[in-house]
Formats: C-alpha cells, sequence, structure tokens
C-alpha cells in the first residue's frame, strides 16, 4: 500500500502562478495557515508569458477613463455573457491591485510626471495598461513570489493533485505526487482554491507549456463542481507560425498597441475590410487616424488592428484560406514600418518590445525592427472555468474556491488582452480572503476518506504495470491535440464537433491502457500520463458546450451557425458530473443585471 | 543542414550515470529542446528534463550542451556542430535528481535570508509614488532575471568551492542590486553583503555575466557597485580614521 506524506492547512492553493500566488499571499495575511502546490519550480507558471499589461482604470495617461467605463468594455468584449458582477468589481478593484504590486516591488514604466504609464490594447477604449516593457507577467510573478515567500507559505513545487477530497459534501484537501521522487502526498485543508490556469495542451499550436492540462477544471468537475463557458477558447491572433518548432509562441498585443499593422501577401492591410457593428463607431477607417490612436492622440479612433482577439484571430484564418497567407501559413505583422513616421524607430521598438525583439532574433533569425514578423493564431486563453460566486469565488461544492484563468465569469465569450493579469490579483485576493474566512467559520477538521486515497494511488500507479508495452502517452496526447485543432479549432461545425467526441472517447479507452517504463522518480512519461484524463475531460467539456450552442459569438464561430443569436445571449451553458459519472450540459439562464450597471452600459455604448 | 543528429545525453541519479547516444531526425530552425523532447516521446520516455515556456522566459531548460551552461529553447541546431554529437548534461553545481533535472532548491532557500523591499512612505496623500523612468530603467535590467541559474552553475565559487552555506551566488546578488537601487526601498542590506552573503568571495572573473540569457551585466552593472558600497562602509581609511579618533 503507497504510503503518503501527510500535511493539514487552512487553506490550500493548488496553483503558483499570479492567481494562487495572490490567493495565498491574502489568505495568510488573513490568518490562515497556507499550503501552494505547484506543477512546476516557483516562479515558473505561465504568467511569466504574459506580455502586455495588466487593465487597470488607473487613468494615469487619459483622464477620462474610470471603472465604469472599463467595466463596459470588458463587458462589451464578452459579448454580455460574462458575469456582471465579477466585471464591476473587476473594474473597480483592478487599480488598487496594481499599487499593491507597486507598493510590493513592481516595476512598471513611467508617465514622464512619474507615474504609472498605460499603453493602448485591443477592446479597451482609453489606455489602461500598466506595463513594463513587453514582460508585464515576470515583473508580476516575480513580485508575488518574492513577497510571498515571506508570508508563511509552505510551498510544494513539482507536485501534482490527483483528485479532491470531499467529506460529506464539504471540501477536506487533495492528493497527489511530486515529480522528484514520485511519492504520494495527502494535503489536508478546510478550504482549496483553484488556481491552475488553463488548457492549451489539449490543441496542437498554443502558447501554452506542458502544465495547462486543465487539471483543476477536471479536478473540480470529479468533485462536483459546475463548469461555465468551455465553449470558449481563445485563439490569440497573432502566434509565431515559423520555425515549426516554436509555432504557438506569443507575440504580444502590445506590438499592434506600439503601431504594429497586419498585411496579407498582397501588402493589403485586410483589417480594414471587416469592422463589426458594434465597434464601427470607435474604430479608424484609415491609416493615417489609426496611427494617430497608438501614438496618444486622443482625438484619434482604434486602427481594426486592435479589435477584439477573436475577430482578430478569425480575419487571419480568412486571409489564410483565401491564399493570401504568407510562405509560412500566416499573415505579416510589421513594426518596422513606423520608421517612416519616428525617427530612432530602431531604438524605439527595442525599447518599447524588448523580449518580442529577442524573441524573433534569437529563435527566427529576423530582426523585427527591419523585417515584418509572420504570425498566425493560437491556442492561448480558456475564457470557460469553474462557476464561481462573483463575490466570494466560491463554486457550488462548499470550501471549493476558484480564480484566475481556472475560474469562468469574467470574460464572457471573449477576454480582452490586459484583462487578465488584473483578474489573477483582484479575484486572487478575493478567492484568497474568502477561502481563510470559510476556513475560519467552519472549524472542525474534515475527514479525508482514507480508501480513496488508496484508490487514487493505485490508479495513478496502474500505468507501471503494463510498462513499455501500453500505449504511449506522448502519442495519446499528440493524437488529441491534432483532433481538437482540427475539429474544434476556430471554425467549428456539427459534423466536425461530432467526429471529435467519437475520437475522444475512442482517446479515452486509449488511455485506459497507457504503459509507462522505468521507476517513478521525476518519469516525465508518467506524468504525461497522468496529465491525459485531465486534458480528455476538459476536451470533451469544450466540445459537448460548443455543439450545444448553436451560434456565433466571441470565441466560438460556428460555420454552421455564423450569426449571433440574441435567444441565446441570455444563457450561459453549464457542465456538471451526472450520478452515473456522465457529463450532463446544461443552458442556465443569465441572472439579470442590476439597473445601476445597465445604465453603464447604455451610456458606454 | 543535416538531416539527423546525435544527441549524447547524461542520464542517471545521484547514484551515477552514464552517457546514452540518440540519434533523431532535425529540420531547419529546431531548437535542441525540440531534438530532446522528441527523443523523449519516440525513444526515452521517461527522460527527465524540465521545461515550460519554449521561448527564454521561464528559465527552467537549462542545461549544460558542449559544455556551454546554456537554456536548450533558445540554442538553435543551426548554431551547433552537427558532425559531432552534441552532449547534453544536467548543471554541475546542483546535486542530479535524474537525467537533465537538478535540485536547485537552495536558490529558493538562499533566496529567503535576503531582506525583503521595504518601500518609502508614499510621496502622496492618496498612498502612491512618483517614479523617473531613467531611475526604474537601472533596476530593470535585474528584474529581466528568469532565474534559470545559469549564473550559479558556472559561478566558481559555488561550482568548485561550494560555498552554499556562505554565499548567494550572481543570480541572488542581482536580487540584493535590484532591492538595494530601487527606488523606494528603504532597507538596508550593505551589512549583511559583507558578512552574510560574502560578496567579498566574488572576484569578479564576469562568467556569470558571459552565460546570461538575458544578457544582464551582472558583474558591472550589479555586482560590482554592490561590492563599492561595502568597501564604502567598511573599508574607508578616513572613515576608520574618524572612527579611531
Amino acid at each position: 500500500m503507497p504510503e503518503f506524506h501527510r500535511y493539514s492547512y487552512d487553506v490550500l492553493v493548488i496553483g503558483a502562478g499570479g492567481a494562487g500566488l495572490r490567493a495565498a499571499i491574502e489568505a495568510a495575511a488573513n490568518g490562515a495557515k497556507v499550503g501552494v502546490v505547484c506543477k512546476s519550480l516557483l516562479g515558473k507558471a505561465h504568467t511569466v508569458m504574459a506580455e502586455g499589461g495588466i487593465a487597470a482604470a488607473l487613468a494615469n495617461v487619459d483622464d477620462r477613463d474610470n471603472w465604469r467605463v472599463h467595466f463596459a468594455d470588458t463587458m462589451r468584449g464578452g459579448q454580455y455573457l460574462n458575469n456582471w458582477r465579477m466585471a464591476e468589481l473587476h473594474a473597480k478593484e483592478a487599480p488598487e491591485c496594481v499599487r499593491e504590486l507597486e507598493a510590493w516591488g513592481a516595476l512598471f514604466d513611467r508617465t514622464k510626471d512619474g507615474r504609472i504609464l498605460q499603453r493602448n490594447f485591443g477592446g479597451h477604449k482609453y489606455p489602461r495598461l500598466a506595463h513594463v516593457g513587453d514582460r508585464t507577467g515576470l515583473e508580476m510573478i516575480r513580485t508575488l513570489q518574492d513577497h510571498g515567500i515571506h508570508c508563511g507559505m509552505e510551498v510544494h513545487m513539482e507536485c501534482t493533485v490527483l483528485s479532491l477530497l470531499l467529506d460529506s459534501g464539504r471540501i477536506a484537501g487533495a492528493c497527489g505526487y511530486d515529480r522528484e521522487k514520485g511519492h504520494f502526498h495527502l494535503w489536508q485543508a478546510k478550504a482549496v482554491v483553484v488556481a491552475t490556469g488553463g488548457i492549451g495542451r489539449a490543441y496542437k499550436i498554443t502558447s501554452n507549456s506542458w502544465e495547462y492540462t486543465g487539471d483543476g477544471l477536471a479536478l473540480a468537475y470529479q468533485a462536483g463542481a459546475e463548469l461555465q463557458e468551455m465553449e470558449f477558447v481563445q485563439f490569440h491572433p497573432t502566434g509565431m507560425v515559423w520555425p515549426i518548432s516554436v509555432r504557438g509562441i506569443l507575440v504580444t498585443e502590445g506590438v499592434r498597441g506600439e503601431g504594429g499593422v497586419l498585411r496579407n501577401s498582397e501588402g493589403r492591410r485586410f483589417m480594414f475590410d471587416e469592422i463589426p457593428d458594434l465597434y464601427k463607431d470607435s474604430t479608424a477607417d484609415n491609416e493615417e487616424e489609426g496611427w494617430r490612436y497608438t501614438q496618444g492622440d486622443r482625438n484619434a479612433r482604434r486602427p481594426p488592428e486592435l479589435l477584439t482577439r477573436d475577430h482578430v484571430a478569425r480575419c487571419i484564418n480568412r486571409e489564410v484560406k483565401a491564399g493570401r497567407g504568407t510562405p509560412h501559413g500566416g499573415v505579416f505583422l510589421d513594426i518596422a514600418w513606423i520608421k517612416k513616421h519616428l525617427p530612432k524607430a530602431e531604438e524605439h521598438i527595442k525599447r518599447k518590445l524588448p523580449s518580442m525583439y529577442h524573441q524573433f532574433k534569437q529563435l527566427a533569425d529576423l530582426d523585427i525592427t527591419k523585417e515584418p514578423m509572420e504570425v498566425g493564431p493560437t491556442t492561448h486563453y480558456m475564457m470557460g472555468g469553474v462557476r464561481v460566486d462573483g463575490d466570494s469565488q466560491m463554486s457550488n461544492v462548499p470550501g471549493l474556491f476558484a480564480a484566475g484563468e481556472a475560474a469562468a465569469g469574467l470574460h464572457g465569450a471573449n477576454r480582452l488582452g490586459g484583462n487578465s493579469l488584473s483578474d489573477l490579483v483582484v479575484f486572487g485576493r478575493r478567492a484568497g480572503r474568502f477561502a481563510a474566512e470559510f476556513a475560519k467559520s467552519n472549524k472542525g477538521e474534515p475527514a479525508v476518506d482514507e480508501n480513496q486515497l488508496q484508490a487514487t494511488a493505485a490508479a495513478a500507479l496502474k500505468a507501471f504495470d503494463r510498462g513499455a508495452s501500453g500505449e504511449n502517452p506522448y502519442q495519446i496526447q499528440y493524437d488529441l491535440q491534432e483532433a481538437m485543432q482540427d475539429l474544434v479549432g476556430i471554425v467549428r461545425t456539427e459534423s466536425e464537433m461530432q467526429q471529435a467526441l467519437t475520437k475522444i472517447a475512442d482517446l479515452q479507452t486509449r488511455a485506459e491502457q497507457v504503459g509507462i517504463a522505468g521507476h517513478r522518480q521525476y518519469n516525465n512519461g508518467w506524468h504525461t500520463a497522468i496529465d491525459l484524463a485531465s486534458l480528455l475531460l476538459v476536451s470533451e467539456a469544450i466540445t459537448r458546450a460548443a455543439l450545444l450552442r448553436k451560434e456565433s459569438r466571441g470565441a466560438q464561430f460556428r460555420e454552421d451557425f455564423p450569426n449571433k443569436d440574441s435567444e441565446w445571449g441570455k444563457y450561459n451553458i453549464v457542465i456538471k458530473r451526472g450520478a452515473d459519472g456522465e457529463m450532463l450540459v446544461e443552458k442556465r439562464a443569465l441572472p439579470p443585471m442590476t439597473d445601476e450597471l445597465q445604465a453603464v452600459i447604455q451610456e458606454m455604448k | 543542414m543535416a538531416t539527423q543528429a546525435m544527441f549524447r545525453i547524461w542520464r542517471g541519479d545521484p547514484e551515477g550515470g552514464a552517457f546514452q547516444d540518440f540519434v533523431t531526425p532535425v529540420e531547419e530552425g529546431m531548437v535542441v529542446l525540440d531534438a530532446v523532447h522528441r527523443i523523449q516521446a519516440q525513444q526515452a520516455p521517461d527522460l527527465a528534463l524540465r521545461w515550460n515556456c519554449k521561448a527564454g522566459k521561464c528559465g527552467s531548460c537549462s542545461a549544460e550542451i558542449n559544455g556551454m551552461p546554456k537554456l536548450m529553447c533558445m540554442t538553435r541546431l543551426s548554431n551547433l556542430n552537427l558532425d559531432m554529437p552534441i552532449i547534453l548534461e544536467p548543471m554541475h553545481t546542483f546535486p542530479v535528481i535524474r537525467d537533465l533535472v537538478t535540485d536547485v532548491s537552495w536558490n529558493f532557500r538562499a533566496k529567503k535570508t535576503i531582506k525583503q523591499f521595504r518601500p518609502r512612505s508614499p510621496d502622496l496623500p492618496d498612498g502612491t509614488w512618483r517614479m523617473q523612468q531613467a531611475d526604474v530603467e537601472r533596476v530593470q535590467e535585474f528584474r529581466k532575471c528568469i532565474e534559470c541559474f545559469l549564473c550559479q552553475d558556472v559561478c566558481h565559487v559555488l561550482r568548485e568551492h561550494h560555498k552554499e552555506d556562505e554565499f548567494i551566488g550572481p543570480r541572488l546578488l542581482v536580487y540584493v542590486a535590484a532591492l538595494e537601487m530601487h527606488p523606494l526601498d528603504s532597507e538596508d542590506r550593505v551589512s549583511d553583503l559583507k558578512k552574510k552573503h560574502n560578496i567579498g568571495y566574488c572576484n569578479i572573473t564576469t562568467c556569470c555575466r558571459q552565460v546570461c540569457p538575458e544578457s544582464i551585466t551582472i558583474t558591472e552593472n550589479a555586482i560590482i557597485p554592490l561590492k563599492e558600497r561595502v568597501v564604502d562602509r567598511f573599508f574607508d581609511p578616513l572613515k576608520q580614521l574618524f572612527h579611531i579618533l
């Protein structure tokens, strides 16, 4: 019988990206004993890849900005499926959370008068993104990490959670294993915060690292929590397309914010060709006005390159499919052209976009100050996740919270760039505080079911019994990525998604036969095998939700239902586990918005 | 470009290990990490390595490639001689866990011994501060650090002499520099630098600066200014004279 190392906490946080660390800091500040479990080393989570900035209506650059504009922008971007309470809290609390980061040592770029500088980004009416060149995520995670290690939390690095534990319906902790030795661990806890990020590894072309296999979503689902908005997967319009080995790696939207433009192989700025009605009045209709906007002209309207990500991704897709793509199947993103307008453009680009310069120079042998980049859509972000209460971030399972990308609600059908980093700190903080409060008011130590522990460990070790003759876990993952990319990607149809369901079912059967050679110590094959269960589960959830939503809205584009349907605008899609383990998919009516917030939306139209 | 390449990868654990050869197809534009992933997926599923971002931003895939400390994700095959086997080893300074994975936990423990950021009181009643871009930029260079620990790997104080209990190494000296030169910081770490972190052990051979994948000017911009602060405080002859008088 496998042994378990045992720990006991008030609050256990799963995940150590921006949301997890912020939750842990807040829970500790509220007097909770806090444990953090993360799959990688501390400070390596995907937050480091966030480039453009953190959205907050500080109004440092444009004094017309305030929470109401930010709220309305977020709702418009999410096509009004957002949890409006979360959108409200987010817009109101983001400025405070940014200032908090500064008080903990973050060094944002400055305005001339020494305040935090803000830049333009897609879907944001005013310059709103506090940033550090194009490495804002690194600044944020390092700030939280360096602050957090002095807050008294215990960090369990390189551990994967296998199962959440319940005691009569209430959360009781989690169990899992460490990579280094392959030992099993039990983390008992009165409250658990899931902050495990996204699901990008379900797709072949993705900006996400190996970690993002939807673990938190799958764990919460298995524990009885409801998932929501799973059909909305954000394909970031600009990922690298060449060399093939870096396909999918993110090229920040900041390139376009700084004046970068998209062109097809004919040299045409195709983004001017189609501007959605929602944004017609606020989008420039000529190149000159668009350029002035990026340079801070308050009277200019934004260039169409800065429309929402879902729209830009589809336009790029359209150009490539119509045969107007680049040699490697993308379109051109050109920042070098600004030398026409700016003296010393080269230095300017290197200063504003240092890591983009570095990334292309080193990985593609391309100097972005001289040549255009080749870019195409890449799977980037999951709008969906655990359905939570807007104020407390608690799911329908008592004591189980979720924050950041793993939680659903804030972004609705499409996330605006920059709203993720602010999401992490605003709702990480809330989840941490409410989890600590939950732990305080539910004093008794929840009991742990020893049988469940043993069954979980035994299931995790099965792959070793089959050894090298079992199914190759890497191959199954690859086949799943291929299926999701081809059949449940940017453009979706009923028949292809039905095929995807068949394939996923087949892969689930194969995953049960997965085999691993060797031993438990730092065995990447074993880790890949274990992650398959979560990946397959979230892939099925995405497909089923996308099938049910028979319309095109935000990140979901259905070729067989190409229009937005106002009837569907009244519902979220909720996914939960049925009594016999089957996946239930249902429509859930949106709660009515308060009159005050409705008035804000009307006013900002 | 060659169509295949041989990778000679060290495989083992704390008990010991040996090099194992793998031949794998290669294509234009590939980096070392791609080849290792291919070997892992097709030939050695239990090969242990760390990686995350694949873009030089997270600092997970540090290794020694043909004897040079590098990030596997940022080392292009076109810059290596593929007629010879490419030798991959774990970082030597840290204890091996398995194959290319080492135990870097000391870095996290050592960081905790450094006094944390302590800002001065806010400049304005609304709780905010004012800083100039030029002052911020000096520190932003240090804050580019991705904690790959390649500088620690190559530092002879750690690599040859294993002074981990006495010396914090270049990464953490850069961290101290970022704190000490932070426009808002009001903490004093100069005494700790001398007595606790033993900055004097560094004899500025610049090895750390040469391997930094973020091109941080570790020696000249971070370590030497810190050494100067220590010298100013503890070894200024005039000050010592006043002290005696």
